[in-house]
């Protein structure tokens, strides 16, 4: 049985902004859950339904199996860690992690044994008589993690917990978060417009654009076969190249640009939706790991492109390159500078960190046809079966 | 040699050190007056050459405020009114500052703008009718006849010390509380007013040190011996043929250390409630 269950979700504001449309979501029981959208897209909005933070339009939240939509936060069960802690400032570590447990009138000598439970499982035994603001950044995370695990909730919701702290203690909290969510094994959920944690934390992600839910799978799935374009741009970094090309007759090969790449007959069965677009535009996505440089000897379909920037990463290098063909941009999928900064037929490629490339080479990339994607040009759906 | 460091001494010689210093002088001069003039023997406050310190040493001008003339009970009343009035103003003005600042409400803006047309209202305007009121529900010479007046003049700015201090409160904090399971006025009273403190205290001691000076309605409304204030019954020390400087002086000096006492002590919150909203975080 679902733990979560939103059913038809819709949030309008006052003033008529819609800001989820019809998500219909089932989380089960000790599943990690991901929210994840560009800003705006709704994500927030709806983990505060959840919480009773927000009234819902209409539709039906279910918190254990039981209607939750006109229950007040406290009645539902849940323990929320804000992306600003919320920390309460005037109260020790301990008074912090216990408030919950002594406004529910729990026996001192229980409350004090909970409270001592979390700080071991999270390491704040010895900060307990701190206040927050004498902790770093991460053991304030944990702190607020802490005020949540000990109440014990069926669920636990995460807005952006991360988004405060710099990069490399993001990475150690990532894992640390995904432990501790582990180790209690309650259903969570988590909301992040980082799509980098959204595939390493998530058991599955919900993937949001403007209110409406694009999809919903396991990390893997998302980044193999995503259901449109948008998913396709959002998931993955760097970004999934995504041209506009077109199938020429019989669907045997495609254009792109001035190029043209064979479609070898495994692909075309792999995707029989194909068939019906012979002779028409589509959009193709490419990986950039499924665009790496060509070795001598190869046989496969290739695209040469001009190299226009390479990022050396150490153990890799990350090509920028330039063909004559359309780059097709999401809208949304990427941060606005980001998608301007972007040029009209650039794409990346991931290349090996020893091979002699440098700025101004015409390259040819040997394409991993097989995990090529494509796209219906109009609705941007995935051309599949 | 016009950048040779300066050592000792010498480096806190600059124009900012000299114009601090001239600035202080300037304000701490009469207050040095005071003290220093209260503790002379009466027969010297006025010598000429005025003595620069007092020698000698009397207490006289201090025992003639309390048994001469009846400082004791304008103190006492002074006590009574300053501390009812800052009691009402900090109770009301903690909730309203707090639906103000932190609840949707409707009529926000035009609420406050009226609490600040009425927090710059002159007392004055007001006073004759005020009075015919209170002379018509028999509050003239009661303590309730001040503390309200009062309350409703402290009560606007101190309700916008209060809205902006609640302002600056993450909303996050009753959210968190409500999801915890506190109720509303449970949220108020142990998450939100303890972070809202600074702003209590300064509110406070900007509503206490008002009431304790205001001088026109209390000599309006309060003339009885018995109910008068400090600033009242200093202003009639003394009578048709004399004025008892050296008395006025200890009775001034008596009056001002609660004033200095609260500031000294709650100092830091009152600087940190004063900036709150200037600086995010």
């Amino acid at each position: 049985m679902a733990t979560v269950s939103l059913e038809n979700i819709n949030k309008v504001y006052e003033n008529g902004f819609h800001a989820v449309k019809d998500l219909s979501v089932d989380i089960a029981e000790g599943e990690f859950m991901i929210l994840v959208g560009p800003s705006g897209c709704g994500k927030s909005t709806a983990l505060r339904m959840i919480a009773g933070l927000e009234d819902i339009t209409s539709g039906i939240l279910r918190i254990g199996g039981k209607e939750a939509n006109d229950e007040t936060p406290k009645e539902r069960d849940i323990a929320m860690v804000f992306q600003n802690y919320a920390l309460y400032p005037h109260m020790t570590v301990a008074e912090n992690i216990g408030f919950a447990l002594k406004l529910r009138k729990t026996p001192k000598e229980e409350l004090n044994a909970k409270v001592k439970e979390a700080a071991d499982i999270l390491g704040l035994t010895e900060w307990l008589d701190r206040k927050p603001g004498q902790l770093s950044g991460g053991q304030r995370q944990r702190v607020a993690m802490g005020r949540a695990i000990v109440r014990e909730p069926s669920v636990f919701l995460m807005d952006e917990p991360l988004s405060n702290l710099d990069a490399k203690l993001r990475v150690q909290m990532r894992a640390e978060v995904s432990r501790i969510q582990r180790r209690i094994g309650v259903a969570t959920v988590y909301v992040t417009h980082d799509q980098v944690e959204a595939m390493t934390m998530g058991d599955r992600v919900t993937v949001l654009r403007d209110g409406i839910l694009q999809q919903c799978d396991t990390p893997q799935n998302l980044y193999d076969n995503p259901d449109n374009v948008f998913v396709a741009a959002f998931i993955g970094s760097p970004s999934q190249n995504l041209y506009d090309a077109a199938l020429t007759e019989g669907a045997r090969s495609i254009k792109l640009g001035s190029q043209e790449i064979p479609l070898p007959e495994a692909v075309r069965q792999k995707r029989p939706g194909l068939a019906s677009y012979a002779g028409k535009d589509v959009v193709v996505g490419m990986r950039p790991e499924h665009l790496p440089a060509a070795k001598p000897g190869d046989t496969g379909p290739t695209l040469v492109g001009d190299v226009d920037l390479i990022e050396a990463l150490g153990s890799e290098q990350v090509v920028h390159f330039t063909i004559d063909a359309h780059r097709v941009i999401a809208e949304g999928a990427l941060e606005k500078d980001e998608a301007e900064a972007v040029g009209a037929g650039e794409g990346v490629s991931r290349v090996d960190a020893k091979y002699p490339v440098k700025v101004g080479d015409r390259v040819t990339f040997a394409i991993d046809i097989e995990d090529m994607q494509f796209f219906d040009t109009q609705t941007g759906l995935a051309i599949r079966g | 040699m016009r950048n040779r460091k300066r050592v000792g001494w010498h480096k806190y010689i600059n124009g900012v050190t000299i114009a601090t210093l001239v600035t202080a002088i300037f304000v701490l001069l009469p207050l040095y007056w005071l003290v220093a003039s209260s503790f002379k023997s009466p027969n010297d406050v006025g010598n000429s050459p005025p003595q620069l310190f007092p020698n000698p040493i009397s207490g006289a001008n201090y025992s003639n405020a309390f048994v001469g003339y009846d400082f004791g009970i304008y103190f006492r009343n002074s006590i009574i009114v300053t501390l009812c009035t800052t009691a009402l103003v900090l109770v009301l003005g903690t909730l309203a500052g707090y639906a103000l600042g932190r609840l949707p409400m409707r009529g926000k803006f035009t609420t406050l703008v009226v609490l600040l047309i009425i927090s710059v209202f002159p007392a004055v305007a007001v006073l004759a009718p005020l009075y015919l009121l209170m002379r018509e529900i028999g509050w003239l010479n009661s303590y309730q006849g001040l503390i309200l007046p009062y309350t409703a003049f402290n009560l606007p700015f101190a309700i916008w010390i209060l809205r902006n201090y609640m302002l600056g409160i993450p909303k996050e904090m009753e959210e968190t509380g409500r999801i915890d399971g506190a109720s509303p006025l449970r949220t108020v009273w142990t998450i939100i007013l303890p972070q809202a403190l600074p702003g209590v205290f300064t509110a406070g001691i900007f509503c206490f040190t008002a009431c304790w000076t205001e001088f026109l309605m209390a000599l309006t409304f309060n003339d009885a011996n018995n109910y008068r204030t400090i600033p009242v019954g200093i202003a009639e020390f003394g009578g048709n043929f004399q004025v008892p400087y050296g008395t006025i002086f200890a009775a001034s000096v008596v009056a001002v250390v609660p004033i200095g006492i609260l500031v000294f002590i709650f100092r830091k919150f009152v600087i940190s409630g004063l900036t709150s909203g200037a600086v995010k975080g």
